[in-house]
């Protein structure tokens, strides 16, 4: 099937005073339509900036040096953005972590909705009202018609969240990026919003890209995982596959540091140390530090891409071998 | 097991000031509705010493009031707070310093809980000087001490909270709440902020310093799997209500509340792929209009009658599980 999103080899730069930080780090990964990706990783991994990049949001002091991002076969690096525009909204869009912080607070949701259909579809006002009534209906708002009339701060949190997740649909986009949309909410609406999720993506085809550092969600929820680190794409491959039989010595690690795969009131495994902003720097691979399979070459050198089997892949010389499961 | 702190029949309500309008309308005859709301309705709850109690529940349940309630930080508007049999109130002005400052509060932000201009060394010493426990040449001392505690290498003392990262602010919170020697910590969602990695790396610090210094835990949290991992009992809220509580294995093996059995069938795991999501329906109602009988009918999906008229009572349906739920006493008598 003819993918809806290719990334190849993004690579964003954050140009500081006297530096310049690597937040994208050579990124490659196609998505088919309704495929859902769970794009994992600590603060500062960069899976965020992905995220935005996808989006065409890469403002200075960032830019994206080189790589290509194609959505529908177009090319979106590049391009101005007048020519942005044309896409955002349309053929991708996103949802953030804070709706309150997308949500216009002094517009009525009638005249945000409306003006988000307007921007891209030709229609009179009424039947975008209709419209718009509808795609609160679909994200299971009730009493849809008198909520058009309210401000973003009348609705809690959760029904802030459904309307940003309505708008982002207006358009039946192609792609959908997620930035931790749930992370929060409580466990009970989390529950509805991916459910929710869940069923338009699968209804409309769009492929979503699920950014969280919660490895629980995306196992209910994703086809496929990738797991960055510093900037990296360390691991990536089908749900069943990266968490069933880890590859890289980090998705091991944050797999056995969850509370559900320790037996209760021991320790917890854990990740000795922390990721720091100039990780990538170094000569090496960039876990190597904090790595416990680390060797010399390690240090000295940043592994490539490697196959597990066609849809696995890791970046790591000394990857984890378990049970008849290896590289 | 002794009992160290006991919340009895407490109650707490917020009432927001009458607006003038309704003051002037007032005068004409009109009655003033109170805007009051009930942040926690009757509730009670025993910790032993040296137990981790876990309190789970939505935002708006509660478990924030009855955390600072807890600690002193709020007097509730009803009921008593005994701290190791005591009343809390009948205290005189000594032993009620004393008893407050057994119980420690570790906060869900640690940037915002510690002031931006002080330095670790005055955040971690500032309390325990101030409440006679060392002496001004020893601070130095005692600080790097707390610090080594927490994990934390004691060179970094003269640094500024901003200077570190999220983790380890967590542990700087967690040294300032432990310098006032505390039999309790009272953690409000104190590793929700924290990536997976480190999450583990406080909470094998929160269960190391258990064994240790031989604490009790009042663990205020939303995420169930942590609660799990830590907790030997679990108390479960509901719109300010208690609505059961039972030790770890029963609330994770045999819920009795339909809100609990919810509440668990929702939580994410690793080793569910592929899940159809739904949750409970609908929304916590507001609290300052809570639902007639039972707070949970309208939620519910075993609703009956009765759930709508009374309240239900707090039975005990076992040793050391409790549960408010009509289906009890009308399938169950």
């Amino acid at each position: 099937m003819q993918p809806v999103l290719e990334v190849r080899d993004l690579t964003v730069d954050f140009n500081t005073r006297t530096d310049s930080i690597r937040a994208v780090d050579g990124v490659s990964f196609s998505l088919s339509p309704g495929q859902i990706l769970g794009l994992v990783g600590e603060s500062g991994s960069g899976k965020s900036v992905t995220g935005l990049a996808i989006m065409g949001l890469i403002d200075p002091p960032g830019r994206i040096v080189h790589g290509s991002i194609k959505i529908l076969g177009q090319e979106l690096v590049g391009r101005n953005d007048r020519e942005l525009t044309r896409w955002r909204g349309k053929d991708v869009a996103m949802i953030f972590q804070d709706p309150m912080n997308t949500l216009h607070p002094l517009l009525r949701l009638d005249t945000q909705i409306i003006e988000a259909i307007l921007a891209h579809s030709k229609m009179s006002r009424r039947q975008a009202y209709h419209l718009a009534v509808d795609a609160l209906k679909k994200v299971g708002i009730p009493a849809a018609e008198e909520r058009m009339h309210a401000y973003p701060h009348q609705l809690s949190g959760g029904m802030r969240q459904r309307v940003a997740i309505a708008i982002a649909l207006l358009h039946r986009p192609a792609v959908l990026v997620a930035d931790e949309p749930t992370t929060a909410l409580d466990v009970t609406l989390q529950s509805q919003i991916l459910g929710e999720i869940q069923e338009l993506c699968s209804e409309l085809g769009t492929a979503l890209i699920w950014v969280t550092h919660d490895l629980a969600v995306v196992a209910g929820l994703a086809d496929s995982i990738a797991v960055m680190y510093a900037g990296r794409l360390v691991e990536q491959g089908l749900v069943d596959q990266v968490l069933d039989h880890p590859l890289h010595p980090y998705t091991a690690g944050l797999l056995a540091s969850s509370p559900s795969r320790n037996p209760r009131g021991q320790p917890l495994a854990q990740i000795p140390g922390m990721t720091s902003a100039t990780a990538n720097k170094q000569l090496g691979c960039a876990f190597s530090p904090r790595c416990i399979a680390s060797t010399d070459i390690c240090k000295t050198n940043k592994p490539d891409k490697r196959l597990a089997s066609s849809q696995h892949s890791y970046r790591c010389f000394n990857p984890v071998v378990q049970n008849g499961y290896s590289a | 097991m002794n009992t160290f702190l006991t919340l009895e029949r407490v109650s707490k309500s917020f009432v927001s000031p009458t607006p003038i309008v309704d003051r002037f309308a007032s005068w004409a005859g009109r009655p003033i509705v109170s805007r009051a709301v009930q942040a926690l309705n009757d509730v009670s709850l025993n910790i032993g010493e040296g137990e981790v109690v876990g309190l789970v529940g939505e935002s708006g349940c509660g478990k924030s009031t009855l955390a600072r309630i807890a600690t002193g930080l709020m007097s509730p508007t009803e009921g008593k707070i005994l701290v190791q049999g005591q009343d809390r109130n009948a205290m005189g002005v000594e032993a009620r310093k004393k008893a407050q400052i057994s119980i420690q509060m570790i906060f869900q932000d640690p940037l915002s809980s510690l002031n931006p201009r002080m330095r670790v060394i005055d955040l971690i010493g500032e309390a325990p000087l101030k409440h006679k426990l060392i002496e001004s040449q020893q601070k130095q001392e005692y600080v790097a001490e707390m610090l080594n505690l927490v994990g934390l290498d004691p060179t970094f003392m003269r640094r500024f909270a901003h200077e570190f990262s999220g983790g380890q602010r967590a542990r700087i919170g967690i040294a300032r709440a432990l310098a006032v020697r505390p039999k309790m910590l009272i953690c409000d969602e104190a590793v929700a902020a924290l990536d997976i990695s480190i999450q583990a790396q406080i909470l094998n610090l929160f269960m190391k310093l258990r064994e240790d210094l031989k604490l009790t835990y009042l663990f205020v949290s939303h995420d169930l799997s942590v609660v799990k991992h830590i907790a030997d009992r679990v108390a479960v809220m509901y719109l300010g209500r208690m609505v059961e509580i039972a030790p770890n294995q029963t609330i994770f093996g045999s819920a009795n509340h339909p809100y609990t059995q919810g509440l668990l069938s929702e939580v994410p795991n690793i080793d569910a792929r592929h899940k159809k999501f739904g949750g409970i329906k609908g929304e916590i109602p507001s609290p300052l209009n809570p639902p007639s009988g039972c707070h949970f009918h309208t939620r519910c999906t075993k609703v009956q009658s009765d759930c709508t008229l009374h309240q239900p009572a707090f039975k005990q349906l076992s040793e050391h599980h409790y549960s408010a739920c009509h289906l009890n006493t009308l399938l169950r008598p």
